[in-house]
Protein backbone atom coordinates (compact mmCIF):
# COMPACT_ATOMS: atom_id res chain seq x y z
CA UNK A 1 0.00 0.00 0.00
CA UNK A 2 3.29 1.75 0.81
CA UNK A 3 4.22 2.03 -3.22
CA UNK A 4 0.77 2.09 -3.96
CA UNK A 5 0.48 6.20 -2.06
CA UNK A 6 4.19 7.12 -3.80
CA UNK A 7 2.81 5.99 -7.01
CA UNK A 8 -0.30 8.25 -6.23
CA UNK A 9 2.41 11.30 -5.33
CA UNK A 10 4.72 10.76 -8.42
CA UNK A 11 2.09 10.34 -10.98
CA UNK A 12 0.48 13.36 -12.36
CA UNK A 13 -1.94 11.89 -14.97
CA UNK A 14 -4.51 14.78 -13.16
CA UNK A 15 -2.42 17.86 -13.66
CA UNK A 16 -1.81 17.43 -9.83
CA UNK A 17 0.11 15.96 -7.22
CA UNK A 18 -2.43 14.80 -4.24
CA UNK A 19 -1.12 13.06 -1.29
CA UNK A 20 -4.00 10.20 -0.74
CA UNK A 21 -7.23 12.61 -0.97
CA UNK A 22 -9.13 12.24 1.92
CA UNK A 23 -12.89 11.75 1.45
CA UNK A 24 -13.48 15.04 2.94
CA UNK A 25 -11.54 17.08 0.15
CA UNK A 26 -13.61 15.10 -2.69
CA UNK A 27 -16.62 15.77 -0.96
CA UNK A 28 -16.07 19.45 -1.12
CA UNK A 29 -14.59 19.24 -4.63
CA UNK A 30 -17.74 17.10 -5.84
CA UNK A 31 -20.24 19.60 -4.02
CA UNK A 32 -18.29 23.02 -5.65
CA UNK A 33 -18.14 21.01 -9.17
CA UNK A 34 -22.30 20.27 -9.39
CA UNK A 35 -22.59 23.73 -7.88
CA UNK A 36 -20.74 25.20 -10.60
CA UNK A 37 -22.87 23.02 -13.16
CA UNK A 38 -26.51 24.18 -11.91
CA UNK A 39 -25.16 27.44 -12.92
CA UNK A 40 -23.99 27.09 -16.28
CA UNK A 41 -26.71 25.05 -16.91
CA UNK A 42 -29.22 28.12 -15.96
CA UNK A 43 -26.87 30.30 -17.68
CA UNK A 44 -27.30 28.25 -20.23
CA UNK A 45 -31.22 28.89 -20.25
CA UNK A 46 -31.30 32.40 -20.19
CA UNK A 47 -28.76 32.79 -22.76
CA UNK A 48 -31.08 30.27 -25.10
CA UNK A 49 -34.28 32.62 -24.38
CA UNK A 50 -31.92 36.04 -25.11
CA UNK A 51 -30.86 34.18 -28.22
CA UNK A 52 -34.54 33.60 -29.47
CA UNK A 53 -35.51 37.05 -28.65
CA UNK A 54 -32.58 38.51 -30.53
CA UNK A 55 -32.32 36.69 -33.21
CA UNK A 56 -36.40 37.36 -33.94
CA UNK A 57 -35.39 40.53 -33.70
CA UNK A 58 -32.25 40.74 -36.37
CA UNK A 59 -34.48 39.84 -38.84
CA UNK A 60 -36.36 43.12 -39.51
CA UNK A 61 -33.01 45.15 -38.45
CA UNK A 62 -31.10 42.83 -41.05
CA UNK A 63 -33.65 44.00 -43.86
CA UNK A 64 -33.40 47.45 -42.49
CA UNK A 65 -29.52 47.57 -42.41
CA UNK A 66 -28.77 46.43 -45.49
CA UNK A 67 -31.26 49.01 -47.15
CA UNK A 68 -28.95 51.61 -45.51
CA UNK A 69 -26.03 49.88 -47.09
CA UNK A 70 -27.26 49.69 -50.68
CA UNK A 71 -26.61 53.15 -51.41
CA UNK A 72 -22.70 52.49 -50.61
CA UNK A 73 -22.45 49.07 -52.43
CA UNK A 74 -24.78 50.01 -55.75
CA UNK A 75 -22.45 53.92 -55.67
CA UNK A 76 -19.29 51.51 -55.21
CA UNK A 77 -18.21 54.52 -53.33
CA UNK A 78 -14.45 54.46 -52.50
CA UNK A 79 -12.41 57.31 -50.66
CA UNK A 80 -9.58 58.10 -52.70
CA UNK A 81 -6.48 56.45 -51.70
CA UNK A 82 -3.49 58.59 -52.34
CA UNK A 83 -3.99 61.40 -49.76
CA UNK A 84 -3.26 61.11 -46.04
CA UNK A 85 -6.82 60.23 -44.83
CA UNK A 86 -8.30 59.47 -41.24
CA UNK A 87 -9.88 56.46 -40.22
CA UNK A 88 -11.95 55.58 -38.02
CA UNK A 89 -13.00 51.71 -36.31
CA UNK A 90 -15.99 51.23 -34.54
CA UNK A 91 -15.81 47.76 -32.32
CA UNK A 92 -19.24 46.67 -31.49
CA UNK A 93 -18.87 44.14 -28.80
CA UNK A 94 -20.49 44.03 -25.18
CA UNK A 95 -19.77 44.49 -21.58
CA UNK A 96 -19.88 40.47 -20.29
CA UNK A 97 -17.71 38.39 -20.86
CA UNK A 98 -18.42 34.18 -20.82
CA UNK A 99 -19.47 33.78 -24.38
CA UNK A 100 -16.34 32.48 -26.03
CA UNK A 101 -14.14 34.34 -28.58
CA UNK A 102 -16.39 36.81 -29.11
CA UNK A 103 -14.65 39.90 -27.75
CA UNK A 104 -11.22 38.47 -28.97
CA UNK A 105 -12.43 38.19 -32.40
CA UNK A 106 -13.28 41.47 -33.12
CA UNK A 107 -10.52 42.79 -30.80
CA UNK A 108 -8.18 40.77 -32.91
CA UNK A 109 -9.42 42.16 -36.17
CA UNK A 110 -9.31 45.62 -35.03
CA UNK A 111 -5.32 45.35 -33.78
CA UNK A 112 -4.88 43.98 -37.78
CA UNK A 113 -6.45 46.60 -38.76
CA UNK A 114 -4.78 49.66 -36.90
CA UNK A 115 -1.11 47.85 -37.46
CA UNK A 116 -1.75 47.87 -41.03
CA UNK A 117 -3.20 51.96 -41.19
CA UNK A 118 -0.49 53.16 -39.31
CA UNK A 119 2.44 50.79 -41.42
CA UNK A 120 0.94 52.70 -44.36
CA UNK A 121 1.23 56.52 -42.52
CA UNK A 122 -2.44 57.07 -41.77
CA UNK A 123 -4.21 58.15 -38.63
CA UNK A 124 -6.76 55.84 -36.86
CA UNK A 125 -8.93 56.64 -34.11
CA UNK A 126 -10.68 53.89 -32.34
CA UNK A 127 -14.47 53.71 -30.51
CA UNK A 128 -15.26 50.78 -28.18
CA UNK A 129 -18.97 50.07 -27.97
CA UNK A 130 -18.76 47.68 -24.85
CA UNK A 131 -16.49 47.32 -21.84
CA UNK A 132 -14.44 43.96 -23.00
CA UNK A 133 -13.11 45.62 -25.91
CA UNK A 134 -11.86 48.23 -24.27
CA UNK A 135 -10.17 46.03 -21.56
CA UNK A 136 -9.06 44.46 -24.74
CA UNK A 137 -7.42 47.54 -26.27
CA UNK A 138 -6.76 50.25 -23.71
CA UNK A 139 -3.41 48.49 -23.08
CA UNK A 140 -1.46 48.27 -26.22
CA UNK A 141 -3.55 50.77 -28.59
CA UNK A 142 -4.86 53.09 -25.70
CA UNK A 143 -3.69 56.37 -27.59
CA UNK A 144 -5.75 55.57 -30.41
CA UNK A 145 -8.99 55.25 -27.98
CA UNK A 146 -11.59 58.37 -28.15
CA UNK A 147 -14.95 57.02 -27.19
CA UNK A 148 -16.09 54.26 -24.69
CA UNK A 149 -19.59 53.40 -24.57
CA UNK A 150 -20.45 51.18 -21.52
CA UNK A 151 -24.10 49.39 -20.25
CA UNK A 152 -23.91 47.14 -23.75
CA UNK A 153 -25.45 44.12 -24.09
CA UNK A 154 -27.57 44.05 -20.70
CA UNK A 155 -30.63 44.69 -22.91
CA UNK A 156 -31.24 44.25 -26.25
CA UNK A 157 -29.81 46.99 -28.60
CA UNK A 158 -32.58 49.81 -29.74
CA UNK A 159 -32.49 52.29 -32.26
CA UNK A 160 -32.16 54.58 -29.65
CA UNK A 161 -29.17 53.48 -28.28
CA UNK A 162 -27.60 53.25 -32.26
CA UNK A 163 -28.72 57.20 -32.39
CA UNK A 164 -26.75 58.38 -29.31
CA UNK A 165 -23.33 56.62 -30.10
CA UNK A 166 -24.02 58.42 -33.37
CA UNK A 167 -24.55 61.36 -31.87
CA UNK A 168 -21.18 61.27 -29.69
CA UNK A 169 -19.22 60.42 -32.39
CA UNK A 170 -20.21 62.72 -34.59
CA UNK A 171 -20.18 65.33 -31.61
CA UNK A 172 -16.57 64.21 -30.61
CA UNK A 173 -14.76 66.62 -33.32
CA UNK A 174 -12.80 63.94 -34.87
CA UNK A 175 -13.03 64.55 -38.49
CA UNK A 176 -12.53 60.95 -40.21
CA UNK A 177 -12.43 60.34 -44.11
CA UNK A 178 -13.62 56.96 -44.26
CA UNK A 179 -13.76 54.16 -41.54
CA UNK A 180 -15.44 50.96 -40.76
CA UNK A 181 -17.57 49.30 -38.28
CA UNK A 182 -16.50 45.80 -36.41
CA UNK A 183 -18.31 43.46 -35.23
CA UNK A 184 -19.76 39.69 -35.25
CA UNK A 185 -22.02 38.52 -37.70
CA UNK A 186 -24.67 36.35 -36.83
CA UNK A 187 -24.18 32.95 -39.21
CA UNK A 188 -26.16 30.40 -37.62
CA UNK A 189 -26.53 29.00 -33.73
CA UNK A 190 -23.11 27.96 -33.40
CA UNK A 191 -20.93 29.74 -36.02
CA UNK A 192 -20.38 33.61 -36.36
CA UNK A 193 -18.11 35.67 -38.15
CA UNK A 194 -16.37 38.90 -37.33
CA UNK A 195 -17.22 41.17 -40.12
CA UNK A 196 -16.60 45.17 -40.97
CA UNK A 197 -19.25 47.54 -43.04
CA UNK A 198 -17.98 50.63 -44.29
CA UNK A 199 -18.58 54.35 -42.83
CA UNK A 200 -17.61 57.52 -44.73
CA UNK A 201 -17.48 60.87 -44.34
CA UNK A 202 -20.12 63.36 -46.47
CA UNK A 203 -17.12 64.79 -48.50
CA UNK A 204 -15.99 61.34 -49.44
CA UNK A 205 -19.37 60.66 -50.55
CA UNK A 206 -20.26 64.09 -52.03
CA UNK A 207 -16.85 63.83 -54.42
CA UNK A 208 -17.22 60.33 -55.54
CA UNK A 209 -17.53 59.73 -59.00
CA UNK A 210 -20.65 57.99 -59.33
CA UNK A 211 -22.91 60.10 -57.34
CA UNK A 212 -22.43 62.33 -59.79
CA UNK A 213 -25.78 59.88 -61.15
CA UNK A 214 -27.87 60.45 -57.89
CA UNK A 215 -29.96 64.04 -58.76
CA UNK A 216 -30.86 67.13 -56.79
CA UNK A 217 -28.97 66.62 -53.90
CA UNK A 218 -27.47 69.75 -51.65
CA UNK A 219 -24.99 69.42 -48.86
CA UNK A 220 -27.98 69.57 -45.59
CA UNK A 221 -29.61 66.82 -47.43
CA UNK A 222 -26.62 64.68 -48.31
CA UNK A 223 -26.30 65.74 -44.32
CA UNK A 224 -29.39 64.28 -42.60
CA UNK A 225 -28.78 61.28 -44.77
CA UNK A 226 -25.69 60.60 -44.03
CA UNK A 227 -26.12 60.91 -40.63
CA UNK A 228 -29.33 58.78 -40.86
CA UNK A 229 -27.34 56.25 -42.22
CA UNK A 230 -24.70 55.96 -39.49
CA UNK A 231 -27.87 55.19 -37.00
CA UNK A 232 -28.92 52.48 -39.55
CA UNK A 233 -25.07 50.89 -39.74
CA UNK A 234 -25.08 50.77 -36.00
CA UNK A 235 -28.10 49.35 -35.54
CA UNK A 236 -27.42 46.69 -37.94
CA UNK A 237 -24.37 46.11 -35.82
CA UNK A 238 -25.24 46.21 -32.38
CA UNK A 239 -28.58 43.76 -33.32
CA UNK A 240 -26.22 41.69 -35.54
CA UNK A 241 -23.76 41.22 -32.70
CA UNK A 242 -26.26 40.63 -29.69
CA UNK A 243 -27.75 37.68 -31.89
CA UNK A 244 -24.40 36.13 -32.03
CA UNK A 245 -23.01 37.03 -28.04
CA UNK A 246 -26.57 35.44 -27.02
CA UNK A 247 -25.48 32.26 -29.40
CA UNK A 248 -22.04 31.99 -28.35
CA UNK A 249 -22.67 32.15 -25.00
CA UNK A 250 -25.28 29.36 -25.04
CA UNK A 251 -23.00 27.47 -26.78
CA UNK A 252 -20.00 28.12 -24.38
CA UNK A 253 -22.01 27.57 -21.38
CA UNK A 254 -23.16 24.13 -22.99
CA UNK A 255 -19.78 22.79 -23.55
CA UNK A 256 -18.91 23.68 -19.77
CA UNK A 257 -22.02 21.92 -18.43
CA UNK A 258 -21.04 19.39 -20.11
CA UNK A 259 -17.20 19.54 -18.98
CA UNK A 260 -18.25 19.81 -15.69
CA UNK A 261 -20.99 16.40 -15.85
CA UNK A 262 -17.63 14.95 -17.04
CA UNK A 263 -15.68 15.84 -14.03
CA UNK A 264 -18.25 15.02 -11.50
CA UNK A 265 -18.53 11.23 -13.31
CA UNK A 266 -14.91 11.02 -12.65
CA UNK A 267 -15.04 12.31 -9.62
CA UNK A 268 -17.70 10.31 -8.01
CA UNK A 269 -15.75 7.40 -8.99
CA UNK A 270 -13.12 8.48 -7.38
CA UNK A 271 -14.65 9.13 -4.42
CA UNK A 272 -16.51 5.72 -4.56
CA UNK A 273 -12.87 3.93 -4.40
CA UNK A 274 -11.74 5.94 -1.78
CA UNK A 275 -14.51 5.29 0.48
CA UNK A 276 -14.14 1.73 -0.48
CA UNK A 277 -10.35 1.93 0.27
CA UNK A 278 -10.99 3.67 3.38
CA UNK A 279 -13.75 0.60 4.38
CA UNK A 280 -11.05 -2.07 3.46
CA UNK A 281 -8.45 -0.35 5.55
CA UNK A 282 -10.19 -0.24 8.72
CA UNK A 283 -11.44 -4.04 8.27
CA UNK A 284 -7.95 -5.19 7.88
CA UNK A 285 -7.07 -3.31 10.82
CA UNK A 286 -9.81 -4.80 13.00
CA UNK A 287 -9.50 -8.25 11.52
CA UNK A 288 -5.71 -8.05 12.29
CA UNK A 289 -6.42 -6.45 15.52
CA UNK A 290 -8.36 -9.72 16.34
CA UNK A 291 -6.40 -11.88 14.99
CA UNK A 292 -3.36 -10.62 17.24
CA UNK A 293 -5.70 -11.46 20.24
CA UNK B 1 -40.38 71.47 -60.89
CA UNK B 2 -41.25 67.61 -59.94
CA UNK B 3 -44.84 68.03 -62.11
CA UNK B 4 -42.69 69.18 -64.52
CA UNK B 5 -40.58 66.10 -64.79
CA UNK B 6 -43.69 63.99 -64.34
CA UNK B 7 -44.47 65.14 -67.49
CA UNK B 8 -41.65 65.02 -69.77
CA UNK B 9 -42.09 61.77 -68.94
CA UNK B 10 -45.44 61.10 -70.00
CA UNK B 11 -45.34 62.94 -73.13
CA UNK B 12 -43.50 60.58 -75.07
CA UNK B 13 -46.03 58.33 -74.33
CA UNK B 14 -48.71 60.25 -76.10
CA UNK B 15 -46.22 60.36 -79.13
CA UNK B 16 -47.26 58.03 -82.34
CA UNK B 17 -43.43 57.52 -83.48
CA UNK B 18 -41.21 57.46 -80.64
CA UNK B 19 -42.75 55.22 -77.84
CA UNK B 20 -39.56 55.08 -76.00
CA UNK B 21 -41.85 55.45 -72.77
CA UNK B 22 -42.82 51.72 -72.85
CA UNK B 23 -39.76 49.43 -72.93
CA UNK B 24 -37.23 51.23 -70.90
CA UNK B 25 -33.47 49.63 -71.40
CA UNK B 26 -33.32 49.28 -68.04
CA UNK B 27 -35.48 46.79 -65.99
CA UNK B 28 -38.70 48.43 -66.08
CA UNK B 29 -39.67 47.02 -62.49
CA UNK B 30 -38.84 48.84 -59.34
CA UNK B 31 -37.49 46.79 -56.64
CA UNK B 32 -38.99 48.70 -53.08
CA UNK B 33 -37.90 48.22 -49.84
CA UNK B 34 -40.17 49.83 -47.17
CA UNK B 35 -38.82 48.70 -43.51
CA UNK B 36 -38.26 50.84 -40.18
CA UNK B 37 -35.80 49.48 -36.76
CA UNK B 38 -38.82 46.70 -35.53
CA UNK B 39 -40.76 46.07 -38.76
CA UNK B 40 -40.60 45.16 -42.52
CA UNK B 41 -43.25 45.88 -44.73
CA UNK B 42 -41.91 45.64 -48.08
CA UNK B 43 -39.26 43.92 -49.19
CA UNK B 44 -37.86 43.99 -52.26
CA UNK B 45 -40.90 44.06 -53.81
CA UNK B 46 -42.34 45.17 -57.53
CA UNK B 47 -44.57 48.23 -57.17
CA UNK B 48 -46.39 50.56 -59.39
CA UNK B 49 -45.50 53.62 -57.60
CA UNK B 50 -44.68 55.66 -54.29
CA UNK B 51 -45.56 58.48 -53.11
CA UNK B 52 -42.91 60.08 -50.47
CA UNK B 53 -43.10 63.25 -48.26
CA UNK B 54 -39.72 64.64 -48.14
CA UNK B 55 -37.59 67.88 -46.84
CA UNK B 56 -38.09 69.46 -50.16
CA UNK B 57 -41.26 68.29 -51.00
CA UNK B 58 -43.59 65.43 -52.06
CA UNK B 59 -43.01 63.28 -54.91
CA UNK B 60 -43.84 60.42 -56.70
CA UNK B 61 -41.85 57.38 -57.79
CA UNK B 62 -41.90 55.41 -60.77
CA UNK B 63 -40.21 53.05 -61.93
CA UNK B 64 -36.78 54.56 -64.09
CA UNK B 65 -37.22 57.03 -61.29
CA UNK B 66 -33.92 59.23 -61.39
CA UNK B 67 -31.82 57.94 -59.13
CA UNK B 68 -31.95 60.26 -56.12
CA UNK B 69 -31.12 60.26 -52.15
CA UNK B 70 -33.86 62.18 -50.27
CA UNK B 71 -34.64 63.14 -46.45
CA UNK B 72 -38.06 62.21 -45.04
CA UNK B 73 -40.43 64.74 -42.82
CA UNK B 74 -43.35 63.65 -40.62
CA UNK B 75 -46.07 62.91 -43.13
CA UNK B 76 -47.93 59.86 -45.64
CA UNK B 77 -46.20 57.56 -47.48
CA UNK B 78 -48.83 55.92 -50.13
CA UNK B 79 -47.72 52.59 -51.69
CA UNK B 80 -49.49 51.83 -54.91
CA UNK B 81 -49.38 47.87 -55.91
CA UNK B 82 -49.25 46.04 -59.44
CA UNK B 83 -52.19 44.74 -58.81
CA UNK B 84 -54.03 48.28 -58.11
CA UNK B 85 -54.20 48.17 -54.02
CA UNK B 86 -53.50 51.28 -52.32
CA UNK B 87 -51.48 51.49 -48.65
CA UNK B 88 -51.45 53.94 -47.03
CA UNK B 89 -48.18 54.78 -43.98
CA UNK B 90 -47.51 57.63 -41.72
CA UNK B 91 -43.69 57.84 -41.54
CA UNK B 92 -41.96 60.37 -38.64
CA UNK B 93 -38.50 60.56 -40.80
CA UNK B 94 -36.17 58.85 -42.76
CA UNK B 95 -34.55 58.32 -45.77
CA UNK B 96 -35.19 57.27 -49.28
CA UNK B 97 -33.03 56.18 -51.92
CA UNK B 98 -33.78 55.75 -55.49
CA UNK B 99 -30.75 53.93 -57.16
CA UNK B 100 -29.87 53.63 -60.69
CA UNK B 101 -30.87 50.24 -61.06
CA UNK B 102 -34.37 51.33 -60.54
CA UNK B 103 -34.43 49.87 -56.91
CA UNK B 104 -35.40 51.90 -54.09
CA UNK B 105 -34.95 51.95 -50.18
CA UNK B 106 -37.75 53.78 -47.84
CA UNK B 107 -36.01 53.63 -44.25
CA UNK B 108 -38.68 55.27 -41.75
CA UNK B 109 -37.49 55.76 -38.51
CA UNK B 110 -40.99 54.82 -37.28
CA UNK B 111 -44.01 54.10 -39.70
CA UNK B 112 -47.54 53.17 -38.86
CA UNK B 113 -50.62 52.04 -41.10
CA UNK B 114 -52.61 55.00 -41.11
CA UNK B 115 -55.37 53.51 -39.69
CA UNK B 116 -53.71 52.89 -36.41
CA UNK B 117 -53.69 56.34 -35.81
CA UNK B 118 -56.08 58.06 -33.49
CA UNK B 119 -56.94 61.50 -34.67
CA UNK B 120 -58.31 62.84 -31.15
CA UNK B 121 -55.28 61.89 -29.67
CA UNK B 122 -52.97 63.37 -32.25
CA UNK B 123 -55.10 67.28 -31.61
CA UNK B 124 -54.57 66.44 -28.00
CA UNK B 125 -50.90 66.16 -28.44
CA UNK B 126 -50.71 69.07 -30.27
CA UNK B 127 -52.36 71.58 -28.13
CA UNK B 128 -50.01 70.06 -25.64
CA UNK B 129 -47.29 70.65 -27.36
CA UNK B 130 -48.19 74.30 -28.95
CA UNK B 131 -48.61 75.31 -25.08
CA UNK B 132 -45.26 73.89 -24.80
CA UNK B 133 -43.66 76.13 -27.17
CA UNK B 134 -44.81 78.80 -26.01
CA UNK B 135 -43.86 77.90 -22.31
CA UNK B 136 -39.90 76.73 -22.94
CA UNK B 137 -36.80 79.27 -23.76
CA UNK B 138 -34.22 76.90 -23.99
CA UNK B 139 -32.89 76.33 -27.77
CA UNK B 140 -32.49 72.82 -27.33
CA UNK B 141 -35.90 71.94 -25.82
CA UNK B 142 -37.63 74.53 -28.24
CA UNK B 143 -36.60 72.40 -31.03
CA UNK B 144 -37.77 69.18 -29.41
CA UNK B 145 -41.48 70.70 -29.00
CA UNK B 146 -41.15 71.85 -32.46
CA UNK B 147 -40.12 68.58 -34.01
CA UNK B 148 -43.36 67.48 -31.75
CA UNK B 149 -45.69 69.86 -32.98
CA UNK B 150 -44.77 69.06 -36.66
CA UNK B 151 -45.25 66.14 -36.43
CA UNK B 152 -48.61 66.27 -34.64
CA UNK B 153 -50.00 68.37 -37.38
CA UNK B 154 -48.84 66.19 -40.12
CA UNK B 155 -50.67 63.31 -38.32
CA UNK B 156 -53.92 65.69 -38.21
CA UNK B 157 -53.87 66.93 -41.54
CA UNK B 158 -53.24 62.74 -43.08
CA UNK B 159 -56.00 61.86 -41.03
CA UNK B 160 -58.68 64.51 -41.89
Amino acid sequence: MFARSSALVFSPQCGQVRNMATLKDITIRLKSIKNIQKITKSMKMVAAAKYARAERQLKPARIYGNGALALYEKADIKAPEEKASKHLIVGVTSDRGLCGAIHSGVAKTIKNEIANLTGAGKEVMVVNVGDKLRGLLYRTHGKHIILNCKEVGRKPPTFTDASIIATELLNSGYEFDQGSIVFNTFRSVISYKADRKPVFSNDVVANSETMGVYDDIDADVLKNYQEFALVNILFLALRESSASEQSARMTAMDSASKNASEMIDKLTLTFNRTRQAVITKELIEIISGAAAL
Amino acid sequence: MMAARFLRRALPALRQTRCYAEVASGSPQMSFTFASPSQVFFKEVSVKQVDVPTLTGAFGILPAHVPTLQVLRPGVVTVFGDDGSTAKYFVSSGSVTVNADSSVQLLAEEAVLLDQLDIAAAKANLEKAQSQLAGTSDEAAKAEVQISIDANEAIVKALE
